[in-house]
């Protein structure tokens, strides 16, 4: 019986938010044009004072479930979204405010939110010089889908019950500077309160609770100590690069925290340990494809001889990728992707009694397919994660189509294998799913 | 113009009054047809922009639009060129920038910005001869095709084209066994293309359909593609011309796609 109720909620959600979209595009973007070609948005519709910022945005519903019983789980939906993300975009005095944000309801918790995604003001005080001020999304590094520099926070969550892509990307609360000159340029990122990963926590997903030692499908009464203290809790993140003739190279830093629980204490709290890294990365075209390596040092900062076995061991991390368009419209891309535990024998020795021992070299590969047709409206993919050491895997098929200018589908699934619970696509074995999504821009 | 036409045409009066030397002369003015018309199509200004409006209609008569800014700078002229091409519509594609190192004698480097996941994506798209952005135009068709790719001859001159037959040198490579240009005998500017397939048929159709003289170089304006198999095609229409800006080359780069040069999207 309980599913009923939200697929009801679920309907009729879709009813009022379809027909705003109706309304909306019936009578709102007529008067406020989109700025044609030699025909700038024209201050008459608002009078000549201001005009009015540009509105865009989307309505899309979302809905999921799993393709399995998981006993920890409520009920079988594990996405219900009704979302109508809305963009305004403006420009006053040479600094640009851009808004955009989510208004959602979440079928499958059965709440509304808002997901503020970015709300910042960008300028540049130096013909040299960038900066950007406020909620933001922020991307760097050269892996696909796996990331080993990039430490802005991500949403585990979202990734895995089938949203679009651009919600692996969570928002931060950050200042970006950038400096530009001939020989190099640096991005700084301050995040003066912690931004962690919106990670797997029980919640919609079931996952492997190492304190419990079972699978749990809540938080088990464990509780996090926060890390969100303004100025104390920050982060910084740095990037040096340099585009050398078509092949781009990088250095990374970052001072912070892990982003998702790597420490608990003796009480069984879940902590965000202190972490640094330090990286580089090159990117460019390889053997008529694209190339690309990464490399990150992770420093346990507050476990840097690997003795304490309830803070995570630091980590050198290894990837190199390669893409490639293999026929018409059909694109291949391979990675390998090594975490090395640095202080494995330290931490192996300090092991309680008892306890699984994780493997030092922790192994992913991946494959991308990407296959275009019908005048590129048809997206066919497939993203696999596999794991030769955790002998686990995660696969992503998806079909995304464009019906037109305005509508778009799309379906696909999250295959989770893995005979283990300990390994970290094994533990969402049961969290298998299907979905799919309708979406009207404007 | 006038001057450069009549040299031409010397060569080619040389060409028909000498046939032993024709090899060679006639070589050097199909040289120099071609040499001319990839100038006049490709390279207008040391740099430009345009507003681009494309409508692209499917063989059931349904059309889609994509609108966008594209900036050109020419790096050499004839030679290595850099663009950027900023999205307006569709919604689903605004503010997506696509950024291109066009390379002579190896593949361009490619970038697509996403700004929903602020991703600098490296494109490894190594086929030129691709749907650009879902229409009926070939990414070649916007970048320019190198001139060394093919051989080139003079099919035929008629009163207002020199007729050029364009035979690639890898036919592998392409999905065409040769195609014939309608090059304009005073602007130089491409006017027709007709691709032929591995069959000898007939089943692609390039054409200018409007050309205006911006600030001295004369421009197509609005252009279309047929896809005679399918009996799709696509029209282009290029608005608020300008050449000479005085483009940074800066301008091409990972700050760039990250935030877009407002000033020269207008």
């Amino acid at each position: 019986m309980r599913p009923l109720l939200p697929a009801l909620r679920i309907a009729v959600f879709v009813c009022l938010t379809l027909g705003a979209g109706r309304s909306f595009a019936g009578e709102v973007s007529p008067a406020i044009p989109s700025p044609e070609p030699g025909n700038p948005p024209s201050a008459s519709a608002a009078g000549p004072r201001f005009v009015l910022p540009e509105l865009h945005g989307f309505l899309e519903t979302a809905g999921g479930a799993r393709t399995q019983d998981d006993p920890n789980q409520p009920g079988a939906f594990d996405l219900g979204d009704f979302r109508w993300q809305l963009e305004a975009f403006k420009t006053l005095d040479g600094a640009d405010f851009k808004y955009r944000g989510d208004i959602l309801y979440d079928g499958a918790l059965d709440k509304f939110d808002f997901d503020l995604r970015e709300a910042h003001l960008a300028a540049s005080p130096l013909a040299s010089m960038d900066v950007k001020i406020g909620r933001q999304i922020l991307t760097w590094g050269t892996g696909d889908l796996i990331f080993l520099n990039d430490l802005f926070p991500k949403d585990f969550q979202s990734f895995f019950i089938g949203r679009d892509e651009e919600y692996l990307k969570a928002p931060s609360d950050a200042i970006k500077t950038g400096f530009f000159t001939d020989y190099a340029n640096l991005d700084l990122v301050w995040t003066p309160r912690f931004n962690p990963d919106r990670f797997v926590n029980g919640e919609r997903l079931s996952f492997y609770n190492a304190i419990l030692g079972r699978m749990a499908g809540d938080r088990g009464g464990i509780s996090e100590i926060q890390r969100d203290r303004w100025a104390e809790d920050s982060e910084l993140a740095l990037r040096l690069f340099k585009n050398l003739g078509g092949y781009e190279l990088a250095l990374y830093g970052y001072y912070g925290y892990f982003k998702n629980p790597a420490g608990a204490t003796s009480l069984g709290q879940v902590t965000f340990p202190r972490l640094a890294v330090y990286g580089a990365s090159a990117r460019g075209e390889f053997l008529k494809g694209v190339g690309n390596v990464e490399v990150a040092y992770y420093d346990s900062l507050d476990d840097r001889r690997g003795t304490d076995p309830l803070t995570d061991n630091g980590q050198l991390r290894f990837l190199a990728g390669y893409t490639r368009e293999i026929a018409t419209d059909l694109t291949a891309g391979v990675q390998y992707n090594l975490e090395r535990m640095i202080d494995h024998e330290n931490y192996a020795n300090r092991l309680p009694e008892g306890s699984v021992r994780k493997i030092q070299d922790r192994q992913v590969t991946t494959l991308r397919l990407t296959r275009l047709a019908l005048q590129q409206n048809l997206r066919l993919s497939l993203f696999v994660f596999y794991s030769p050491s955790d002998a686990d895997a995660h696969l992503r098929p998806s079909v995304h189509y464009r019906i037109d200018d305005l509508w778009s589908v799309a379906a696909g699934s999250n295959i989770f294998l893995g005979e283990k619970n300990l390994t970290f696509f094994g533990q969402l074995e049961d969290n298998t799913n299907v979905y799919g999504r309708i979406r009207y821009s404007f | 113009m006038t001057a450069k036409f009549s040299s031409g045409l010397l060569v080619l009066i040389a060409t028909l009054a000498f046939p032993a030397l024709a090899g060679a002369a006639e070589d050097a003015a199909v040289a120099e047809i071609v040499r001319k018309s990839n100038r006049a199509a490709y390279y207008a200004g040391k740099d430009g922009r345009s507003e681009v409006a494309m409508t692209i209609v499917d063989s059931q008569g349904r059309t889609t639009s994509r609108n966008f800014a594209i900036l050109r700078l020419d790096v050499e002229d004839g030679g290595k060129q850099k663009f950027y091409v900023y999205f307006h519509k569709p919604a689903d594609v605004r503010n997506t920038v696509f950024m291109a190192w066009k390379n002579v004698g190896k593949d361009d480097d490619r970038w697509l910005y996403l700004p929903a996941l602020d991703l600098v994506k490296r494109i490894a798209a190594s086929d030129k001869r691709s749907s650009f952005v879902g229409s009926n135009f070939f990414y070649e068709d916007v970048s320019g095709r190198g001139v060394e790719e093919d051989d080139h001859s003079l099919a035929e001159t008629t009163d207002k084209h020199f007729v050029l037959k364009n035979v690639p040198k890898r036919p592998g490579d392409v999905e065409f066994s040769h195609y014939l240009l309608w090059v304009d005998r005073v602007t130089y500017l491409p006017m027709k293309a007709e691709y032929h397939d591995k069959n000898g048929k007939k089943y692609r159709l390039v054409e200018a359909l409007e050309v205006k003289e911006i600030q001295g170089h004369p421009t197509v304006t609005r252009a279309r593609v047929d896809d005679l198999n399918s009996n799709g095609h696509t029209i282009s229409e290029f608005i608020d011309v300008r050449y000479d800006l005085g483009l940074d080359e800066s301008i091409f780069s990972e700050r760039y796609l990250r935030r877009p040069p407002r000033e020269w999207l207008k």
